[in-house]
């Protein structure tokens, strides 16, 4: 334990002693893995910060789990974060870290006490680097979750074409997920636009297998309940084909081959069911 | 069906069918293939709409499985060839699995018999228990 305790001490005195020294060699040699895309005061000022609060917990044991080293997870924590989203790579990332390592690299000259220290700060900043890449992906796999998101809702506006007439261009890949939001946007905006006309246009959708066809049918259907009238438009030749081969039936769903046929055909409903608006539309 | 005497031109790539994400995967896959070997635009949808299918059901019924696809060649003839493999739970009866619109699944049950239709070459081996494998090819016209 005296052994052990003596070993902790060595490594803070070698840290503690040429602490301006060792950290400009630290700063150094990270920002020259960045290639000045980091600004030198950025990161000399987060490495000093870590650098210290490192030296300040090694003083109390090099166990990274423990208490004392919670600031050092937390500004290794930032740091991850703040390079995964500027888009550094995990390997210039985690670099910044194990850069320490070389600060203590032994000689032949070195003592043996040195040496021993130099592998005891070995073990906690291999440690320290693993944690730094987990922060990194993590963070890295929370962004493209919100991505995923956004690109969600982005990927489904619902557009009114004419008074009573909405529109959904549909564009890539038709998932349960998407077809849902799709589904909810549409019905939701029929009712606040009062439309009883809804267009489904699927020009942007590469494939149509039967889960596509299925989530496209149970959407008209709902629409139906609720009194709207819903037309499919933007099937293509190989669209139709396909469709035709795998045997899909589309019952007394009405559909167009582009979006200006489906217009024309909601108009023409509008118009049989309510003359002014024919006489407004024609105007 | 001969689908014995196609001779593997190059590599077959191979994509897992483990995830959703692996659905879409497995469908850009074929229709890089499918555009490498100029099927023509019907062709094409055809061929990646079936492949979608197909991806679905590995996934779905096979409890997941992988997808060996690639370029081949018979009597001069270039095309692009799927197959999909998994180890699930296999289908009890063939011909009732080809029967259109018979589902064991809560789909329109149309998959299966719709991918026969939509490819020129379609071999289906399935065992009780030992898992199912489906080939499809599609031949440039």
């Amino acid at each position: 334990m005296t052994a052990e305790r003596r070993g902790s001490e060595r490594l803070v005195d070698l840290l503690s002693g040429q602490e301006e020294k060792l950290v400009g060699q630290w700063i150094e040699g990270v920002s020259h893995t960045l290639r000045g895309r980091l600004s030198a005061g950025e990161l000399g000022h987060e490495l000093r910060e870590l650098y210290a609060a490192l030296v300040a917990a090694l003083r109390s044991g090099e166990d990274w789990r423990a208490e004392a080293f919670s600031e050092v997870r937390a500004l290794l924590t930032e740091l991850s974060r703040n390079r995964a989203r500027q888009g550094f790579t995990p390997t210039e990332t985690a670099t910044a870290v194990f850069a320490l390592k070389d600060l203590l690299a032994p000689s032949s000259e070195t003592a043996q006490e040195d040496i021993t220290a130099y592998l005891r700060l070995n073990r906690l900043v291999d440690a320290l680097g693993l944690f730094t890449v987990e922060t990194y992906a993590k963070t890295r796999e929370e962004i493209i979750g919100s991505q995923a998101e956004q690109l969600l809702e982005l990927s489904t506006p619902v557009v009114k074409l004419w008074d009573g007439v909405v529109a959904v261009p549909l564009v890539g890949t038709l998932d349960s997920a998407r077809t849902q939001v799709v589904m909810e946007k549409l019905l939701q905006t029929l009712v606040d636009t009062g439309s009883d006309q809804a267009i489904i246009d699927i020009t942007g959708v590469p494939a149509v297998d039967t889960e596509v066809a299925q989530h496209l049918l149970k959407t008209v259907v709902a629409a139906r309940l609720m009194g709207a009238e819903c037309t499919i438009s933007g099937i293509r030749p190989q669209i139709a084909q396909t469709i035709v081969a795998l045997g899909i039936q589309f019952g007394d769903i009405v559909t167009k081959a582009t979006l200006a046929d489906a217009l024309k055909h909601a108009l023409r409903r509008l118009g049989t069911e309510n003359p002014a608006v024919a006489a407004r539309s024609a105007r | 069906m001969n689908g014995q005497s196609v001779t593997a031109e190059e590599e077959f790539s191979t994509l897992p069918i483990t995830t959703n994400d692996d659905v879409v995967r497995a469908r850009q896959l074929v229709r890089a293939l499918a555009q490498q070997a100029k099927l023509s635009l019907v062709d094409q949808t055809k061929l990646i709409t079936a492949a979608s299918e197909l991806a679905r059901n590995t996934l779905v019924h096979g409890g997941g499985g992988v997808m060996r696809s690639g370029l081949v060649e018979r009597g001069g003839r270039r095309g692009v060839t799927a197959r999909f493999e998994d180890s699930g739970p296999g289908i009890p009866d063939l011909d009732l699995a080809l029967t259109d619109g018979w589902t064991s699944g809560n789909g329109m049950g149309l998959g299966l018999s719709g991918a026969r239709r939509l490819t020129d070459d379609f071999t289906l081996a399935s065992k009780p228990g030992a898992g199912t494998t489906v080939s499809i090819t599609k031949w440039v016209r």
